[in-house]
């Protein structure tokens, strides 16, 4: 799963840093994604993974950073 | 009474390549019906349209303090007036996070140069509530 998370991230995070070598704890926001970089982001993992971000989800700390963005993924896929 | 104020700019190519590459899925989980309506009315602007309601959302997220509320992009709404004039307009828990911190009406400006397009929010709150977010 991580690793898909970080290509996702590469194509579509418009980071400073390569996303495939980038610590997982790393701040993706601190890396330079914008706020709609996020928006790609959270499109693409929904097309890869089959899943929909509920609303209450769309927030800071869950794309904050590759370590985050998978807890929120495996969250997700579980009720999948 | 406190100001608080949030601005954002956003690319108008990136919006229209996020449009190519998502097409229908980002329109409908970022814009509401009449935001669509609005920008689309017009093709050869409706990149910067919705890139500057894209940063009008993003401006209300900041001047509030709702980047850790979880609020869906659709629940705050920029509305075009007959006037012109544009007004943001708050949805479920965006309209309730904003009231339970005291805020009242927001006040939106837009504009566009080239390739950016960008947002002013101004916010007021009354002095004896919390903010929402220590930003």
């Amino acid at each position: 799963m991580i690793d898909k998370i970080r290509k996702i991230l590469k194509d579509h995070g418009r980071l400073s840093k390569d996303a495939l070598t980038l610590e997982a704890t790393s701040d993706l926001y601190q890396a330079g994604m914008t706020s709609h970089a996020s928006v790609n982001v959270m499109l693409a993992l929904e097309g890869e993974f089959e899943v929909e971000f509920p609303d209450h989800m769309l927030k800071r700390s869950v794309f904050e950073s590759i370590e985050a963005i998978r807890g929120a993924m495996q969250e997700l896929t579980q009720k999948a | 009474m406190n100001v608080d104020v949030g601005i954002d700019l956003v690319s108008v190519r990136r919006v229209e390549e996020s449009l190519a590459r998502f097409g229908e899925r980002f329109l409908r989980r970022v814009f509401t019906e009449g935001e669509i309506a609005y920008a689309t009315s017009a093709p050869a602007l409706a990149g910067e349209r919705l890139a500057a309601r894209f940063a009008a959302k993003e401006a209300t997220i900041k001047a509030l303090g709702l980047a850790h509320q979880g609020i869906g992009w659709r629940q705050i709404e920029v509305e075009r007036q007959a006037s012109g004039k544009c007004r943001v307009v708050l949805h479920g828990a965006a309209r309730e996070a904003a009231a339970r911190a005291g805020f009242g009406a927001l006040s939106v400006s837009l504009s566009h140069e080239g390739d950016t397009s960008a947002a002013v929010v101004l916010a007021t709150r009354q002095d004896e509530e919390e903010p929402l977010d220590d930003r």
